[in-house]
């Protein structure tokens, strides 16, 4: 039973990473007042750029490198349309995702010829798992022993940077003035603007933390728990990542246990597939993956508590009028 | 006309036209990074797509899917409202008209389960649409995110439908049983046999969209309901002042939204497979926010996008047969171009333009 348990959660972990990253790009950026519905195309875009490089160059880590690149990159098109274009900040996101999943797969044919997928890695080339200190000698205490040796130790180094980076965004958004101006600016924008900060400015700079963050999304797709780019990978990540965000009403903490609780469905929606659960029966697999869906629009309909997002998100900042 | 306006032929057309444009060039600079020549490209998707009548065929197949997508879209911007979900809409209509067609295909000709199906669609459509207008009105969730995530809702759905439901039996392929004759919309080639439309599966469904436009065209600017979804797209709280109920206007639009995109299913469902298949909407729900943008919410601006999009689709599909470095995902790009410079970024060359016009304007005054 204890191994069972562990099995589920261990890959909760896993399943948990990568909507973790992208649900924190996409607090950045709400926060600051830009609405993302792109983190999926950015994840997207990022598995494959950390894919090609990592197995051109070698290295997971010029994977990750060029995975952020082309993250930011995106991001950084959502942010000229959306901050100096002042232009519909969802029309922008839904073209990101379109861009990335026609770039990828194209650019994937075109350069390695193998049905849009990138060659699979080494794992040499890929982040391998991490074994924690005393893992192996702890592992026969009772109860505790397997605990750490199998869930906590034997991941790889982006699982514990999306759990540290949890902790972190917390205290950029609520304890330091970068994080006190970002949330000005997407709150009350003329506001912040009439205290002499530059809207502009922070809200770009939101935006490239968003890439940054998707892009280590995209890059554990692909080098970490994969082994290479498919189509079509992140397989509405990024939405689900949006979702959290949302049932997470914005907050990193929230943020945190809202990807775990999804990752968790993921997971036992793997464990469940086939099989009967004692007094219900078999639970089609179709049900775990529409759960988070409908959760959120559960929450967004105000059942459950009820989900403010930042007052000024979605609206363009315009200075003056002419 | 005052310094800093357009006159509405630039307004409607040169800035289109070049935003356009720069998707388009952008495109050709991603086939050139491809290595390939993108004037080649350019020969092979138009040879494609209009050069012979399979190839038009096709064109104005896919055409139809993105007109009833594109309407969805626009009718839906025109009360402010922004329907992502489209995709989802469609394939929940399917089902509506799927199941119209599997009770009736065996005891009537087409023509009496035609109009069933047209309702049965347009309902499982308006329905799905339904939840996310109600939210939005009654409880203020995002209507954009809702959408979204119906969506994702409308896949799980549908896959465990098609895979546990509807297959027929010792069969392994998630998909409905074939419709008989009674289901089965007569195809263009079938009906004006003079035509060549070779094998394309273009049916009479294109006919059922251009009513459908005629229909939307009428509903929007000539009747007291598309007066005050305009108004309250237009400004919300001078129409509620006016007397428009939010609440009203915001669930009748996106049920007449939904219900447009259900109708996608007719062209798939009954014109071309003749069976509901997993995931037949293939993102034309999307492709219909690319038309409403381009056509700028008006039936005819959408009818020319929808055919510019069936050209990419179709055209896009011989270029990846007679280039294969340049797959089909080519069009996909060119679809993220279009509707980041048609929609995100649609007033970039405005500065440019209205510039060009004022210098123009008052040297020919001086003059």
């Amino acid at each position: 039973m204890l191994d069972t348990i562990i099995l589920v959660l261990d890959s909760t972990f896993r399943l948990s990473t990568p909507l973790l990253f992208a649900c924190l790009a996409g607090l950045f950026s709400e926060r600051s007042g830009i609405v993302d519905i792109g983190l999926e195309g950015k994840i997207l875009g990022a598995a494959f750029a950390a894919a090609a490089a990592a197995y051109v160059f070698q290295s997971p880590w010029i994977g990750l490198l060029a995975g952020i690149m082309v993250s930011v990159m995106l991001a950084l098109v959502h942010g000229y349309a959306s901050i100096s274009q002042r232009g519909n900040q969802v029309v922008s996101g839904v073209a990101i995702n379109f861009l990335a999943a026609g770039l990828t797969v194209l650019l994937g044919q075109a350069w390695f010829s193998q049905g849009g997928r990138t060659p699979a890695l080494s794992p040499a080339t890929r982040f391998e798992s991490l074994t924690l200190p005393f893992a192996d000698t702890l592992a026969n205490v009772p109860v505790l022993g397997p605990i750490y040796a199998n869930l906590i130790s034997g991941h790889n180094i982006l699982v514990y940077a999306s759990f540290a980076a949890v902790p972190l965004t917390w205290w950029i958004i609520f304890r330091t003035r970068f994080g006190l101006r970002l949330r000005a600016v997407g709150e009350n924008p003329s506001a912040a603007d009439t205290a002499g900060l530059s809207v502009t400015l922070l809200r770009y700079r939101a935006t490239i933390i968003c890439g940054i963050l998707c892009g280590f999304s995209g890059a554990y797709l692909s080098v970490a728990q994969g082994a290479g780019f498919i189509k079509d990978m992140s397989a509405g990540k990024g939405f689900i990542a949006l979702a959290a965000l949302i049932f997470a009403k914005w907050k990193p903490v929230n943020a945190m246990f809202t990807c775990l609780l999804f990752g968790f469905l993921d997971a036992l929606a793997i464990r469940l597939q086939g099989q009967e659960i004692p007094g219900i029966g078999e639970v089609p697999v179709q049900v775990f993956q529409a759960l988070p869906y409908v959760l959120t629009v559960v929450l967004l309909a105000g059942f459950i508590g009820r989900a403010i997002p930042p007052k000024a998100s979605g609206i363009p900042y315009v200075k003056e009028r002419t | 006309m005052s310094k800093g306006q357009l006159p509405r032929w630039v307004d409607y057309g040169v800035l289109p036209a070049l935003n356009l444009l720069a998707a388009f060039i952008i495109s050709g600079l991603v086939v050139v990074v491809i290595g390939e020549d993108p004037f080649e490209a350019v020969k092979w998707l138009v040879w494609g797509a209009l050069g012979y009548g399979e190839g038009f065929g096709y064109t104005l197949y896919y055409a139809t899917n993105f007109i009833f997508t594109g309407l969805a879209v626009a009718v839906a911007f025109h009360a402010g409202l922004f329907n992502i979900g489209g995709e989802g809409q469609a394939y929940v209509g399917g089902l509506g008209i799927a199941l119209v067609c599997l009770a009736m295909d065996r005891f009537v000709p087409w023509w009496v389960t035609f109009p069933f199906a047209i309702i049965g669609g347009a309902v499982f459509g308006a329905a799905w649409a339904f939840i996310p207008g109600y939210l939005q009105a009654k409880r203020g969730s995002h209507i954009v995110i809702t959408t979204i995530m119906f969506n994702f809702i409308a896949s799980a759905l549908m896959v465990y439908l098609l895979s546990n439901i509807l297959i027929p039996q010792g069969t392994m392929s998630p998909s409905s049983r074939n419709f008989e004759a009674g289901g089965q919309l007569p195809l263009l080639r079938n009906v004006f046999s003079s035509f060549d439309f070779g094998q394309s599966p273009v049916n009479l469904a294109f006919f059922l969209a251009l009513a459908v436009c005629v229909v939307v065209w009428l509903l929007i600017w000539h009747t007291k309901l598309g007066y005050e979804i305009r108004s309250f797209g237009a400004n919300p709280d001078a129409a509620a002042y006016a007397g428009i109920s939010p609440v009203r206007i915001t669930v009748v639009t996106m049920l007449i939204s939904g219900a447009l995109a259900g109708l996608m299913g007719i062209n798939v469902v009954m014109g071309e497979q003749t069976r509901l298949l997993l995931d037949f909407a293939g993102g034309a729900g999307f492709v219909g926010i690319a038309v409403a943008l381009m056509g700028r919410g008006h039936p005819i601006g959408i009818i020319l996008a929808s055919m510019l999009f069936g050209l990419l689709y179709q055209g896009g599909a011989e270029l990846a047969f007679e280039i294969p470095t340049i797959s089909r995902d080519m069009i996909v790009v060119i679809q993220a171009l279009v509707i980041l410079f048609a929609g995100a970024l649609e007033h970039m060359f405005r500065p440019a333009v209205v510039a060009f016009f004022d210098r123009f304007s008052s040297s020919t005054a001086e003059a």
